[in-house]
């Protein structure tokens, strides 16, 4: 198994070897990144290429490392006991699977993300070492061991709100994902839109990395505000020529909206295209 | 095999433990990088390092240890160098005099900066060409030909030397953001901290809509939980930098990173003596990359918490007066844009790094206290303590 990226996925060098490094040596890849630079479409993308199902399992504040394995769900078996429902004799029947048991369980290796991992309580990572090493846990309920019959290929991805602890760090491998330089990106709108002008991606990315250089915005354009950005260019037919344009009445770029998602970050922009006028 | 580079790597203190060692040791087993040295940095990178504020260290310890062997490909690999050029850079490479010349230069390092500097120049004047090297090496920045970046920048952008270009640009530099704590104080600052800061993600049994729901429901039983209460706080830091705070920043920055990973918002920013119209966050570019104060206070609401950290001391017409600045023009004196944070936040405190018997009443200090209504605390255990119960009242 060797992952090359796909067709409509460009992998660095590194990234590659990093997948390729977790995939041979079974460890787990820790992914962080800027928002947008395709942590979770690279999980999507990994499965794909592999030929093999992928397992999401979203980390919402709330989420605790057990329920990734089971849930013991004790309250529909006291109700059904209430009512007199027959299957309550038999505990296996409110055990929920989890994400990580379902995984474990699967037929062939597929692929597991777990998803903004910084999203959990700060005690969440530690929580899931031993299964994490050991690709088993133990089901109290039942007295069953489960042991992974595959081990999955495992990524999460993070987004930096929280440290992860040490030895779960330890555990895994780690990869940060810069933000593109000019010719990954140029390869990334290939994929994406294969038949756009080659002058108007020029500008575009002109624009655009013009635009992630200005100070103190809240929110930095990211790959996936480009991708929608010349998706609107296109349908709007602007050309080249729109984006060039630097005269005084129009100073920010035409459909701004795309690329920046915030309130302030508009006005901070049209603060500045204001300022270079006066100047000009 | 690879211990004295784990070694090296190590003493750059970029947190690795044998576990790591062995992991790249099997990586390397599996002949996932084999003659290569581009895929050998990608592969221990992602073995060694566990976090990007790490990989400008790493990037270091790597340039470091490699700097001997990556040099030799790179002069047979490279054919466009000029021949003679070539030779006389390999006898140079290995000559004693030249050694002892570097020495007499006042070291290898700073014969390197210097020379990098030239090089610098020569890329503006020249494009791109190498010939340029060619003939700086016979001056006296020559004798350190055999530095490879001497070669390596100027051989133009080819997508083959990528990652040692990422190594020696240190592109990771600004994610470094880890003093290490010293200061017994500053730990226990941060336990302090910890304390208003820490959430959890449990929930909690809600015994009256239980009650309720399960009387609705004709007595079978309905659990509700609700989430249990969350202490999300919000802190801006302004510390500042410069002039007499020198010798405090150190601590100042200690208890900046000690404080990083406790909160789920916290913004940092940089003053010089007094807070003005404007501030800045990265100190490398304070001056083209500033924050206007006004963005600060419309941006960030009065439910964050706000920390100065300073020591005060400056002339009181920094303070009171306009153009009291003693970097820039300020059309309004430094008094009035901390009144507005005062007036903006509730919860504010200053922490002084200077001793609390140095204060006395007057001066500077004295106008900054009164500004922020004697919430100023010195940086001790107590003053802390005191600092933290202030803000989480």
């Amino acid at each position: 198994m060797k992952f090359e990226g796909t067709q409509e996925y460009v992998a660095t060098p590194e990234l590659r070897m990093a997948v390729n490094a977790a995939i041979a040596l079974q460890r787990p890849l820790l992914l962080k990144g800027e928002p947008g630079t395709g942590k979770t479409m690279l999980a999507e993308q990994l499965a794909a290429s592999l030929d093999t199902q992928l397992i999401q399992w979203h980390i919402k504040s709330t989420t605790k490392a057990h329920q990734g394995l089971y849930e013991y769900d004790a309250v529909s078996r006291l109700r059904d006991s209430q009512l007199g429902v027959d299957k309550v004799h038999d505990i296996s029947n409110y055990i929920v699977k989890g994400k990580l048991w379902e995984a474990f369980t699967a037929d062939k290796p597929v692929v597991l993300l777990i998803d903004e991992i910084d999203k959990a309580d700060i005690e969440f990572p530690n929580d899931l070492l031993l299964e994490i090493d050991r690709m088993e846990f133990f089901v109290y309920e039942t007295q069953e061991r489960i042991v992974a019959r595959h081990r999955p290929i495992i990524l999460i991805t993070s987004n930096n709100e929280k440290e992860l602890p040490d030895a779960f760090l330890r555990r895994c491998f780690f990869h940060y994902i810069d933000f593109p330089d000019r010719d990954t990106m140029m390869d990334i709108v290939d994929v994406h839109y294969p038949d756009i002008k080659k002058d108007l991606v020029r500008e575009a990315l002109d624009v655009f990395f013009d635009v992630r250089k200005v100070p103190g915005l809240k929110k930095k354009p990211s790959t996936s505000e480009l991708i929608d950005w010349l998706k609107l260019l296109m349908a709007d037919e602007i050309g080249p020529e729109a984006l060039r344009n630097t005269d005084t009445s129009k100073a920010i770029p035409p459909l701004y909206g795309a690329l920046l998602k915030n309130e302030q970050d508009v006005q901070l922009l049209e603060k500045l295209a204001f300022m270079s006028r006066r100047k000009g | 095999m690879l211990i004295d580079f784990f070694q090296t790597v190590r003493k750059a203190r970029v947190p690795c433990s044998i576990r790591e060692y062995l992991d790249l040791v099997a990586a390397v087993k599996a002949h996932l990088a084999f003659a290569d040295l581009d895929d050998f940095y990608a592969l221990a990178r992602l073995c060694l390092v566990k976090d990007e504020k790490h990989y400008d260290k790493f990037d270091k310890a790597f340039g470091a240890y490699f700097r001997g062997l990556d040099e030799v490909p790179d002069f047979l690999t490279e054919t466009n160098i000029p021949d003679d050029w070539m030779r006389k850079e390999f006898e140079r490479m290995l000559s004693e005099e030249d050694m002892a010349k570097i020495e007499s230069m006042g070291g290898l390092d700073k014969v390197l900066d210097e020379f990098k500097k030239r090089l610098e120049e020569q890329k503006k004047r020249h494009q791109g060409g190498n010939k340029m090297i060619g003939t700086g090496g016979t001056s006296a920045f020559g004798a350190n030909g055999y530095n490879p970046e001497g070669i390596r920048i100027e051989q133009g952008r080819s997508r083959h030397k990528k990652a040692v270009k990422v190594w020696d640009q240190r592109n990771y530099k600004d994610l470094d953001d880890s003093i290490e704590l010293g200061i017994r104080n500053v730990k226990v600052a941060l336990r302090r901290l910890r304390k208003f800061a820490r959430q959890g993600a449990t929930e909690e049994l809600d015994m009256d809509d239980t009650i309720s729901s399960t009387a609705r429901n004709a007595g079978f039983l309905d659990i509700k939980m609700v989430p249990e209460r969350h202490n999300a706080v919000k802190v801006l830091l302004f510390f500042d930098i410069g002039g007499s705070m020198d010798p405090h920043v150190r601590v100042c920055e200690e208890l900046f990173s000690a404080a990083r990973t406790e909160f789920k918002h916290m913004e940092t920013f940089y003053f010089h003596n007094c807070l003005y119209e404007s501030v800045w966050k990265n100190n490398i570019r304070r001056m083209n990359e500033r924050t206007e104060t006004w963005d600060i206070l419309r941006k960030y609401g009065p439910d964050y918490k706000v920390i100065f950290v300073g020591d005060a001391m400056m002339a009181p017409y920094e303070v009171s007066h306009v153009g009291g600045s003693v970097e820039h023009w300020n059309d309004e004196p430094g008094g009035v844009w901390m009144q507005r944070m005062a007036e903006h936040y509730d919860k504010l405190v200053w922490l002084n790094p200077a001793p609390e018997s140095y204060w006395g009443q007057g001066g500077s200090l004295g106008m900054i206290r009164s500004i922020v209504e004697d919430r100023m605390y010195p940086l001790t255990l107590e003053g802390l303590e005191a600092a933290m119960r202030e803000l989480s009242k």
